[in-house]
């Protein structure tokens, strides 16, 4: 600065009032300026918004299904039962496990037959497999009856011999009803049917089966050769868990024997489908919102333009070049930020509708809602720019002739 | 070079507003065009001076230059005591602030603001207080006679009222210099008169007055008229020839 010259000085609270009154006092210019924005900022909320609500549903579903289930079968098969009798009572001891039990289909040879009366078929290839399942293997497989009841831990101990249908069985043996008390000829002895199954949520094999206890089948049958699994079904989260101790709980002499098959991490899995997600909402979140940025520079640079009249006159009242960038950006920034906070709303308002229609639950992270002025703000300054240069560039001795 | 136009020992005045020696604008073009050819002139503090000269004869280019709205050429500019011509934009800004006021021909008055708002816009870049800005609005809306209009939308104004108030964004800054530029250029007679007499009351009170116009009325009521024609700037009246 020049000695003897006083400055010209603009202060901010005027930068401000000035920016605020011309906003202010052409509104439809205002919200023309401000659409892009508000469309921008709308579906960056409204889309990050989906993306934390599709998360929360995708999770509730991995965390439902496939996360509880884990299976224990025999590392080194030479034939015999590697798992100890009591797999329901030991492994239901354990945290976070519902059900557990062994379960195995009894080798055919031709000989079992099943069968509604006691004289063998003629013609024996179409008969139902039989499988042999602890009551905590039934349970795990979460079944749903048809009509009865499944067998429970008294006719496991008592060997009883008993059996439970699997629909598709029933149907191929003709079994509709139990109050008549069936029963179903396996080898050369009757099973009382006591239930039938509709479906299984696991194991649909099941199905089409005979299911009778474990130890009616060792006793009765032949089982050398079988293969023997134990299906678990465990608390949400716990799986990994329950894969870790089971073989431990089963057999504490020689763990390795057994092998645990755990499904894919859930969080894991859950975070990588989130991230997806992610990313994918972001990238379109990032799009609008450049497409907000250059609608709202595109329209401060016409309204630069058509104000160059006003930004000459404010250059002969003595406003440096600063002033006046600092006046249009401060302008493009409020505009980006009210643009932001209506942005916002709507995008809230677009979540609640689409979650409402899809039957979700709309989780919008706060952070998110109260940053949007921010980023409109950041976005209309960022976009005001190269209208403030370009104003602040107005030659004042030509704008101001005629 | 021209012959020296109304030197300081012509003038029966105390002291000098405006100082200028070799004074001269050139655009670079192409094609490059000499707007104002070296001129050396002075106005006195109080003095009430008529520059006229026809279309395109460097009329603007002066004024903007006299307003550091441009920077010239070459040559030696001393506005109120400070050599002005080789400042910088943001000094020229601080003295335009400060020591200039102008009044156009079309008014530039912010349309979508009152005439309260466009006159406290001329203290905008002093840094003033807003309250003291209002005060000295409205002083000075009383002095031109619209205080009944101060809560009105210039855009709603008459070409005559339109005048008043950019005369009025002047005098709120007490300017060194008032700079105007065919200031009756789109009112009729009657506004005119008006508009001339309010400056002949400012010239009355001790306003520096310089008004660029090519009519010759206007002229008229100056205290002294300057005759530029194709760049080149001569006083009719001077013995110099």
């Amino acid at each position: 600065m020049t000695a003897g010259i006083e400055p010209s000085r603009l202060k901010w609270s005027d930068t401000i009032s000035e920016a605020l009154s011309s906003i202010t006092q052409r509104p439809v210019r205002t919200l023309l300026t401000a659409l892009g924005t508000i469309l921008g900022v709308g579906a960056f909320v409204a889309t990050n918004g989906l993306a934390e609500t599709a998360r929360a549903q995708v999770s509730s579903r991995f965390d439902a299904l496939k996360a509880t289930e884990v299976r224990i079968q025999d590392a080194a098969p030479d034939d015999t039962n590697p798992f100890p009798g009591d797999v329901g009572a030991r492994l239901e001891r354990l945290n976070g496990i519902n059900h557990a039990g062994l379960y195995f289909t009894i080798p055919d040879n031709g000989t079992l037959q099943p069968r509604t009366t006691p004289t063998r078929s003629t013609n024996p290839s179409t008969t139902a497999p039989v499988i042999a399942a602890q009551p905590g293997a039934l349970l795990a497989a979460l079944p749903t009856l048809q009509v009865g009841r499944l067998y429970d831990q008294f006719f496991e101990d008592e060997s009883v011999r008993v059996a439970v249908l699997g629909r598709a069985a029933a149907s191929q043996l003709g079994i509709a009803r139990i109050d008549n008390q069936p029963a179903v000829f396996i080898g050369d002895n009757a099973y009382t049917i006591i239930g039938i199954i509709d479906d299984v949520e696991r194991n649909p094999d099941l199905l089409l089966a005979v299911i009778i206890p474990t130890s009616t089948a060792t006793r009765d049958l032949g089982v050398a050769g079988a293969t023997y699994q134990v299906l678990i079904d465990t608390q949400p989260g716990a799986a990994a868990l329950a894969g870790r101790q089971a073989p431990v709980a089963l057999r504490p002499d020689l763990p390795e024997r057994l092998q645990a098959l755990v499904p894919p991490d859930p969080k894991r899995l859950r975070n990588q489908v989130s991230g997806d997600i992610t990313s994918l909402f972001l990238s379109l979140s990032a799009l609008a919102l450049l497409i907000g940025t250059v609608a709202i520079a595109n329209a401060t640079l016409l309204n630069v333009i058509e104000r160059r009249s006003e930004i000459g006159l404010r250059r002969a009242l003595g406003a440096k070049r600063a002033h006046i960038s600092r006046q249009i950006t401060v302008e493009a920034a409020l505009v980006g930020a009210g643009a932001g906070a209506v942005g916002a709303s709507l995008g809230i308002i677009g979540i609640v509708i689409t979650s409402a229609a899809r039957g979700w639950t709309a989780t919008i992270d706060p952070t998110m809602v109260l940053i949007a002025p921010a980023i409109g703000l950041a976005t209309g300054a960022l976009a005001g720019l190269v209208p403030a240069i370009r104003a602040s560039h107005t030659p004042p001795a030509e704008t101001l002739r005629g | 070079m021209n012959p020296d136009v109304g030197s300081a020992s012509d003038l029966a005045i105390a002291t000098v507003v405006v100082r200028v020696e070799g004074l001269s604008k050139v655009f670079l073009g192409p094609p490059e065009v000499t707007a104002l050819q070296p001129c050396d002139f002075q106005v006195g503090t109080g003095e009430f001076v008529a520059i006229t000269g026809p279309s395109g004869s460097g009329k603007t280019t002066l004024l903007s230059l006299l307003g550091l709205l441009d920077a010239p050429t070459a040559g030696r500019y001393v506005l109120d005591g400070l050599d002005v011509a080789e400042l910088s934009d943001n000094d020229r800004a601080g003295v335009r602030a400060r020591r200039i006021g102008f009044v156009f021909q079309a008014f530039h008055l912010v349309g979508y603001r009152t005439v309260l708002e466009n006159v406290e816009l001329g203290l905008l870049y002093h840094g003033t207080p807003k309250r003291e800005r209002r005060q000295r609005a409205l002083e000075v809306i009383d002095r031109v006679g619209l205080t009944g209009r101060k809560n009105g939308l210039c855009s709603q104004l008459s070409g005559g009222e339109k005048q008043r108030v950019a005369i009025a964004r002047t005098l709120i800054r007490k300017p060194a210099l008032m700079l105007c530029d065919e200031p009756t250029g789109n009112l009729d007679t009657v506004n005119s008169d008006t508009i001339l007499s309010t400056l002949e009351e400012l010239h009355a009170e001790g306003m520096t007055v310089v008004v660029i116009t090519h009519d010759q009325a206007v002229a008229a009521r100056a205290q002294r008229n300057l005759l530029i024609r194709d760049g080149v700037l001569t006083e009719p009246d001077s013995s110099v020839p």
